[in-house]
C-alpha cells in the first residue's frame, strides 16, 4: 500500500489590503463559508466565498461530504447486476435514468438486444422520471429564490408520477427496476391508462407553472442576467444537459448520439434564447427545464401509442453476467446532462472498474467561473439554476 | 467524421509511429496508447487541428492495473462539430505515476484530474489546484487502488468499512 502523508494546504486565498473607508474605519475583503448546512445548497455543498462587500470575488466549491465511493463498492460486488442499486443512489431524484444508462452500457458491452416492449417501457419510465426530476428542480429553484407556493404545486404532480413508479416497481425513490437485459417485472395492467391520464392532466399544469413562477416579475428580476454562462465556456468545461442548452447550444444526446429507441420519436430540443435577459442566464436554464417537460410528454404520448402489448420483459436477462474482456464508455441523457459509464471488464463476474461521469459533478465545476462578480444572494440563484444533486457530485 | 484507425494514422504521421499503439481487438471500440510525456501536445493538436476538433473531453478516468503494477489514465474525447470519438490511454509505472495536465486544454479535466489524483495517486504536472477533491485533504492512501487498505483511525475516529 502506498502511504503518502502530506499536508497540502488549501488553495491560497489572498485578500486585498485594507482600504480606508473615509470615516476612520477600514474595509477589507472577507472570506465566508456558505454551507455545508445551508438550505439552498441542495444538500451538503460548501462554498468558500471571498467577498468584497456584497460582491463575490472568488468562489471555491468544496465537495465530498457525501462521498461513498460506489466505484469501490462495485469492485467488491462479484456481480454486475448488484451495481444497479448503487447507481440508483447517485442521482437519487432521477434513479430510472441512472439505471437506464448503466443497463445500456452493459448491454452494448455484452451485445444483448432487448425486445420492443422493454424498450418502450424504459423510455416511458425515464421520460416520466425526467418530468419528476425537472419538477423538483424548478420547484426547489423557486423555493431558493423565495417563491414557496410553486414548490407545492410541483410536488403534487411529482407525487402522481411516483405513484405510477410505485405500482410498477414497489418503490417511490430508488427503484432497481431497469435491469441488464430487461426489467425487474412487467408493468401492471392499468399502466397505460394511468400514464395517459397523467399526461392529460399534467399538460395544463405547465401553463399554470408559467403563470405562477416563470413570468413572475420578482422571479425574473432575481434570475435574468444573473450567472451568465457563455456557450464556449460551457463546452470547454463539459457542461451538459439543460444547463448547456440554456446557453443556446442545441445539444441533446437523445438526438445527437441516440441510444435505446429515441430515434423513433418526434420531439424538439429546447434551447435558451435570452427572452428575459442574456442567453445563458439563470432564467434561461430554468425555462429550458419547463419546456422540456412538455417535450417529454410528447415522447410519452407517442411511446404509449406505439408500445406493443406482448413481450416478455425478462426474455434477454442473462443468468450469469460475464461480459467479454474489454471496456466501454457509454453515455446517456439524464435530466442533469450527460451521464457516462466507463466500465472495464476482465472477463470475470466482478467489474474491474466502473466509473461514472456524473453530470452534476462536471456542471458544478463551472460554478467558480460564472459566479465572479455576482452578489451573495445571486449565488443561491446560480447554484439552484445549475440543478445539482450532491449524491451524484460526490458518488 | 473519422474512424479511430484514420485518427491513429493522422497522429502517427504527425508525431512519429513509435509513440502510438492502436489496440484493435476490443469488443466495442479501439483505443490508442500515448506516451505520458506527449499527452499534452497530442491533446492540443487534437483539439486545434481543423478536421479533428476534439473540443470536448467527455471523461477522464484513472485505472489501476494491479497485475502489471501500472496506473493508467483514460481520456474519452469527442468532437461536437465533427461528431467523432476517440479514446486515448496513458499507462505509467505504479511507483512513478505522473503526467502533464490537460487542464489548460479542456477545463473538464480540472476536477477529473483531481479525482484521479485523489483516488489513484496519479500526479498531474502543472495542475493549478492539485488537491484531493472527494476525500479530506489529510486522508491516507488512494482508495481506488486495488491494494488499498483503509486506515484504522482518522483524526481519532474509527473508520469503518
Amino acid at each position: 500500500m502506498t502511504n503518502v502523508k502530506e499536508n497540502r494546504p488549501g488553495p491560497e486565498v489572498t485578500l486585498s489590503p485594507p482600504v480606508d473607508a473615509g470615516n476612520g474605519l477600514k474595509t477589507q475583503e472577507m472570506v465566508i463559508s456558505m454551507g455545508p448546512q445551508h438550505p439552498s445548497t441542495h444538500g451538503v455543498l460548501r462554498m468558500e466565498l471571498t467577498l468584497n462587500g456584497e460582491i463575490v470575488t472568488r468562489a471555491i466549491p468544496h465537495i465530498g461530504y457525501l462521498h461513498r465511493c460506489f466505484e469501490k463498492h462495485s469492485e467488491a460486488m462479484n456481480d454486475y447486476a448488484k451495481v444497479i442499486p448503487y447507481v440508483d443512489r447517485m442521482d437519487y431524484v432521477a434513479a430510472m435514468n441512472n439505471e437506464l444508462g448503466y443497463a445500456i452500457a452493459m448491454e452494448r458491452l455484452m451485445d444483448i438486444r432487448v425486445n420492443d416492449r422493454v424498450e418502450y417501457i424504459r423510455v416511458i419510465m425515464s421520460e416520466l422520471q425526467r418530468i419528476a426530476s425537472h419538477l423538483l428542480a424548478v420547484g426547489t429553484f423557486g423555493l431558493d429564490i423565495g417563491a414557496f407556493t410553486p414548490f407545492l404545486y410541483c410536488f403534487i404532480e411529482r407525487e402522481k408520477i411516483l405513484d405510477i413508479f410505485e405500482k410498477a416497481s414497489g418503490a417511490r425513490l430508488l427503484y432497481n427496476y431497469i435491469w441488464i437485459g430487461g426489467l425487474m417485472n412487467d408493468v401492471p395492467a392499468d399502466f397505460k391508462t394511468d400514464t395517459a391520464a397523467f399526461v392529460k392532466s399534467f399538460r395544463p399544469k405547465i401553463k399554470e407553472l408559467n403563470d405562477l413562477l416563470s413570468h413572475n416579475k420578482i422571479f425574473i428580476d432575481r434570475t435574468a442576467n444573473v450567472g451568465v454562462l457563455p456557450e464556449k465556456v460551457a463546452i470547454n468545461y463539459g457542461v451538459s444537459g439543460p444547463s448547456l442548452r440554456g446557453s443556446g447550444v442545441e445539444w441533446d444526446l437523445r438526438k445527437d448520439d441516440p441510444y435505446s429507441i429515441y430515434d423513433r420519436f418526434e420531439f424538439d430540443v429546447i434551447v435558451g434564447q435570452g427572452e428575459m435577459g442574456t442567453v445563458g442566464d439563470c432564467w434561461d436554464r430554468y425555462i429550458v427545464r419547463v419546456w422540456e417537460m412538455e417535450e417529454s410528454l410528447k415522447i410519452i404520448e407517442q411511446a404509449l401509442d406505439q408500445m406493443p402489448d406482448e413481450g416478455d420483459v425478462q426474455e434477454a436477462v442473462p443468468k450469469k453476467i460475464r461480459p467479454p474482456a474489454g471496456e466501454i464508455y457509454c453515455r446517456t441523457e439524464t435530466p442533469r446532462g450527460e451521464l457516462g459509464y466507463y466500465i472495464i471488464s476482465d472477463k470475470s463476474t466482478t467489474p474491474f472498474r466502473v466509473k461514472a461521469r456524473a453530470p452534476s459533478f462536471v456542471n458544478l465545476s463551472v460554478l467558480p467561473a460564472i459566479s465572479i462578480g455576482a452578489m451573495v444572494a445571486d449565488m443561491v440563484a446560480i447554484i439552484g439554476s445549475i440543478d445539482i444533486v450532491l449524491g451524484e457530485v460526490d458518488r | 467524421m473519422k474512424t479511430p484507425e484514420e485518427l491513429h494514422r493522422i497522429l502517427a504521421d504527425k508525431f512519429g509511429d513509435e509513440v502510438f499503439e492502436l489496440k484493435q481487438d476490443e469488443p466495442v471500440a479501439p483505443w490508442i496508447i500515448v506516451k505520458a510525456e506527449q499527452i499534452r501536445e497530442v491533446s492540443k493538436f487534437l483539439r486545434d487541428e481543423p478536421g479533428l476538433r476534439f473540443d470536448a473531453l467527455m471523461c477522464l478516468s484513472g485505472v489501476h492495473y494491479h497485475k502489471e503494477n501500472a496506473l493508467g489514465v483514460t481520456y474519452h474525447l469527442f468532437s461536437t462539430s465533427e461528431k467523432h470519438k476517440l479514446t486515448l490511454k496513458v499507462i505509467m509505472p505504479e511507483e512513478d505515476a505522473h503526467l502533464p495536465t490537460v487542464e489548460q486544454i479542456w477545463k473538464t479535466a480540472d476536477w477529473h484530474e483531481r479525482e484521479a489524483y485523489d483516488m489513484f495517486g496519479i500526479r498531474f504536472d502543472g495542475h493549478p489546484d492539485h488537491r484531493r477533491i472527494l476525500c479530506p485533504d489529510d486522508w491516507e492512501g488512494y482508495p481506488l487502488r486495488k491494494d488499498y487498505q483503509v486506515q484504522e483511525f482518522y483524526r481519532g475516529m474509527k473508520v469503518e468499512y
